[in-house]
């Protein structure tokens, strides 16, 4: 008896993560929040509410929701890492946290905010837009764009798992074998990372496949591809960017993940492995991976400049073969990421030059937007100071990342915090500057009511000016020979000074951010309403139906027949020249389905079981999402009616009975 | 009108500022724009140049930035223009500025790339090195560096001796994780991996002492895994080789697969190395031997690591 409890506490010891405070306090807190979200949903009776509004919903508005709450949660997530890691690194020799947590939080840290805050944010946001802005009523595979939300959600929730069970994966998110092959990388972290990412990989794919025949094929009739928002169009290239490029990642997964589980030797030292094979497979994925989180923001700011400055945007067609460029290129520049591994000169000397021509087409864009502003009427709302302030902060982690390109110059640059100011230039006054600014742009598109303007405007000073703060001195930090992901740096090398003024700047940001959420909870309060659907004066279709948009999202599907097909539309009315009203039909919608998010449940119950090596939990997970393919095949009835009665009824309670 | 000269002056500034300090005075704590050799040296002229003409390419779109939204930003504007939707002449030439600039940029870059696959002239007054170089064999283990004089028959960890105006001849090498062996102040970093074999040419103008680290993660002790480069004049150097071979103790088996084993360790020296040492295994071949089985090493070779013996005519400092 006493050798079974002995064993079964040892089991414990090692199955839950123990012998730090922060972790009994994560575990203490999850814990709760668990019971009280069970509570809350019990006693308000919510339970058949959440699973039949949002869990089986295939409406792409409320997966594009679900999409940004998960992100935001995911970005507190990632943003306390930040927070930990600036902490530790105030002052030398600090011992907030030691090498090995440390080295946890970094990993999850970039792997957060890339794979399940980047990505999903702009999910969230292309969902919510993009079938509204080619006057569609759904996307085009409704069943696996669910599928695909629920298969991020499992994967994030499996990755963030591994900070309470089994331990946390420690070789930073770009896992670099041979480190993070299993001979130097024991235990189950790195097991959490590869299968964790895999999963929400999976979704990634078939979402960039949604969309693709989505804009291809669903838009409204008149909508030619050159009248499309340029909002669309990035995502239409966004959306080609992620066929081509995840499958290398899909890949590289898998190999590692047969390397750890199964003793095979792709990667390791040993028995003729590569580990410089992982390096190329993954920034194969990992250099398209920055434009699949960037190109989707230019299109968000396109669309604000334009409709804050009041003006169509400036150069249209060179702004999409700008982003055509830039996609092609994407394609042919990993190799800068590893300048320093011994590649012969020529071979630097390509993968440099190659590097420097997408500045042409991104510097274009930028002098696109400049003079989209010139001669506009600018008017200064919360998303526009975004949009605004990306300009000269993204600029500078552009001119940054020529001088990185330089592949001499690179061999002072790499992997110090030269670097990691560029790509914090990039990501943070590009994407994150941008799913801010496309959040208070979409906010009263997809609730019905405004942020806080006041509110809205704070938050953003205090994040930008602090990010700043935070940023700039990062530069000469990296110059002065400070590398990335060291847990601590001995006193005396003048490093102390800036890294002081990084932590009050990386505070300020959480500041910021704790603002837009204090904003949020406000505004769902005592936001104003938006009432016609308009409030902005927006100038493509999804301003044209009401805040937040019904089920079918258009009564009747608009006709296009000019860029900015809503501008011209108003433009039209104004001079009197209205369309005959036609009768309502029914309208053909899909039904909501359960199938995606047990799918994506027996897809966590086998990638658990992977982690693990438990292969009698994996098999039976990897037979029940089988399962649920056959069982969706079987599904003929998958498809209802709104009926013409309804349609009057929704159309007249927003006051658009026509 | 007014107003925008207003603003513009605070952004100038604005740029001048990082600029200056980056161009004076503190610069001996940047390390990266304190060189102090050749190939740092011309790092640090590419870098320089590309300040420059970034800082242009900012300007610019900082003045058009500040002047539109100075001159469209207020409520009363006059001058809006909806009807502005494009302008040929303009953006060919905002195509075209790019492109000059980047042929600017990458002419000095594909030569200082090709420059640096060959050894810096030396400088060294003694015609005695004249001409000569040194090569040095570099191991990262984690999380220590080794070091080894493959033609003195010494061996050093953490700290590397190096004769100044001397180009070194760096080839680097991994036991187990992936490291990056860099010395901001000589130049520019190459990685260490445990199935290529790598170079990387340094030189020292002067006498002094440099801080080298490993500059890729490799785990737990990786932030400790610093090093000191000491460059000596050459009778020093060739003085130090003298006193380490004849005071310090020999390398042995047991003491080398000590050091081999994953910890931080202090500095330390040897006056010479078991043959097993310059076999230069990684870890799985390391692990083969030590089991008896067979190890293939012919995969050590590769690229265009010199296959030269390191003893052959005049190559090195000290024959």
């Amino acid at each position: 008896m006493t050798t079974m409890i002995d064993s079964i506490k040892s089991f414990m010891g090692w199955f839950f993560v123990t012998g730090d405070p922060m972790i009994y306090g994560a575990d203490a807190s999850i814990a709760l929040a668990s019971i009280g979200i069970v509570a809350v949903l019990t006693y308000f009776k919510k339970w058949k509410w959440l699973w039949q509004e949002w869990l089986t919903s295939v409406d792409h508005k409320k997966i594009g929701i679900m999409y940004i709450i998960a992100a935001l949660l995911m970005l507190f997530r990632g943003g306390v890492d930040a927070l930990m890691m600036r902490t530790q690194l105030t002052l030398p020799n600090l011992h907030f946290l030691d090498a090995e947590h440390y080295n946890q939080v970094f990993t999850t840290h970039g792997t957060i905010m890339i794979i399940f805050v980047a990505m999903p944010f702009i999910f969230g946001l292309m969902n919510i837009a993009v079938p509204l802005q080619i006057g569609a009523r759904d996307v085009a595979f409704p069943f696996l764009n669910a599928l695909s939300f629920w298969l991020f959600f499992v994967g994030a929730m499996l990755f963030n798992l591994s900070f309470v069970i089994g331990g946390s994966p420690d070789a930073g998110w770009s896992s670099y074998a041979p480190y993070a092959d299993v001979e130097m990388n024991p235990g189950v972290g790195q097991n959490y990372y590869l299968l964790g990412v895999q999963i929400s990989g999976i979704g990634s794919l078939a979402t960039g496949i949604n969309f693709l025949v989505t804009i291809l094929k669903m838009r409204a009739p008149g909508m030619t591809l050159f009248k499309m928002p340029m909002f669309t169009w990035s995502i239409l290239i966004t959306s080609v960017i992620v066929v081509f490029a995840f499958p290398a990642f899909t890949v590289a997964l898998a190999l590692m993940t047969i390397d750890r589980l199964f003793g095979a030797h792709f990667f390791t030292i040993a028995a003729g492995g590569s580990p410089m094979l992982w390096a190329n497979l993954f920034w194969f994925w990992g250099h398209p991976e920055v434009y699949i989180v960037l190109l989707p923001v230019f299109g968000i700011f396109s669309e604000v400049i334009a409709t804050f400055a009041h003006k169509t945007l400036f150069g249209y067609a060179v702004m999409v073969w700008s982003m055509v460029a830039i996609s092609l290129l994407s394609f042919i520049t990993w190799l800068h990421h590893f300048f320093t591994m011994g590649n012969t000169a020529p071979v630097n000397a390509f993968f440099s030059i190659s590097t420097m021509l997408i500045a042409i087409p991104t510097g274009v864009k930028i002098f696109n937007w400049l003079f989209t502003l010139n001669k506009g009427r600018i008017q200064f709302t919360t998303p526009m100071l975004w949009a605004l302030a990306f300009i000269p902060n993204f600029t500078i982690g552009g001119v940054t990342g020529v001088m990185l390109a330089m592949a001499p110059a690179d061999y002072q640059y790499h992997n110090s915090y030269f670097l990691v100011a560029h790509f914090h230039s990039t990501l943070i006054a590009g994407t994150v500057f941008g799913i801010f600014c496309g959040l208070h742009y979409w906010w009263p598109k997809m609730f019905g009511y405004m942020l806080d303007e006041t509110k809205g405007k704070w938050s953003f000073w205090i994040f930008m000016i602090s990010f700043n703060v935070c940023f700039m001195p990062m530069y000469f930090l990296g110059l002065m020979g400070m590398t990335r992901r060291m847990y601590t740096y001995p006193a005396g090398l003048g490093w102390t000074p800036i890294n002081v003024v990084m932590t009050i700047g990386a505070f300020g940001m959480g500041v910021g951010f704790v603002l837009m959420a204090y904003n949020i909870i406000w505004s769902a309060m005592h936001g104003k309403k938006d009432a016609t659907g308009d409030p902005w004066n927006g100038r493509t279709l999804e301003w044209s139906t009401a805040s937040p948009a019904a089920e079918y999202n258009f009564a009747h599907i608009p006709e296009v027949s000019e860029r900015d097909a809503f501008a011209v539309t108003k433009e039209k009315r104004k001079s009197g020249n209205t369309k005959p009203v036609k009768p309502y039909a029914p309208i053909h919608m899909p039904n909501n389905t359960g199938i995606p998010v047990i799918m994506a449940s027996f897809m966590f119950v086998a990638g658990f079981g992977c982690v693990f090596e438990w292969y009698w939990m994996a098999i039976p997970g990897a037979i029940g999402v089988i399962a649920c393919m056959i069982a969706r095949s079987f599904v003929y009835n998958d498809h209802h009616y709104i009926s013409v009665e309804e349609i009057k009824r929704t159309e007249a309670a927003t006051g658009r009975l026509s | 009108m007014k107003k925008l000269k207003i603003l513009i002056k605070p952004m100038l500034l604005l740029l001048a500022v990082p600029m200056l300090t980056m161009l004076t005075g503190c610069s001996d704590k940047i390390a990266v724009l304190n060189p102090q050799g050749p190939v740092a040296r011309s790092q640090y002229h590419l870098i320089i140049w590309s300040l420059i003409m970034m800082s242009f390419v900012l300007a610019i779109v900082l003045i058009i930035f500040v002047y539109v939204l100075a001159r469209y930003g207020r409520k009363k504007s006059a001058g809006y223009d909806p009807d502005d939707t494009g302008n040929r002449k303009l953006e060919i030439i905002w195509m075209i500025v790019p492109v000059v600039i980047c042929v600017l940029l990458a002419v000095p870059t594909v030569k200082t790339l090709f420059s640096l696959s060959n050894p810096p002239k030396a400088t060294a007054m003694q015609s005695k090195t004249a001409g000569k170089t040194l090569t040095i064999d570099v191991t990262s283990v984690q999380w220590k560096w080794l070091f080894r004089y493959p033609n003195q028959k010494i061996e050093t960890v953490n700290y590397v001796v190096i004769p100044a105006g001397t180009p070194v001849k760096f080839r680097l090498h991994a036991y187990d994780a992936m490291n990056a062996f860099w010395v901001p102040e000589l130049g520019g970093q190459q990685y260490t991996m445990t199935d290529m074999p790598m170079k990387l040419w340094l030189q020292a103008d002067k006498p002094g002492n440099y801080d080298g680290r490993s500059s890729n993660y490799s785990g737990k002790g990786f932030a400790h895994m610093t090093f000191k480069v000491m460059a000596r004049s050459a009778t020093d150097f060739d003085s130090w080789v003298q006193s380490v071979k004849s005071n310090k103790p020999a390398l042995t088996h047991e003491k080398y697969m000590e050091l081999l084993k994953p910890n931080t360790v202090k500095p330390q020296e040897f006056s010479s190395y078991p043959e097993l040492v310059s076999k230069d295994l990684n870890k799985a071949q390391m692990e083969a031997l030590m089991n008896g089985d067979p190890v293939e090493t012919d995969k050590m070779n590769g690229m265009d690591m010199d296959k030269e013996n390191n003893g052959k005519g005049g190559h090195d400092h000290n024959d």
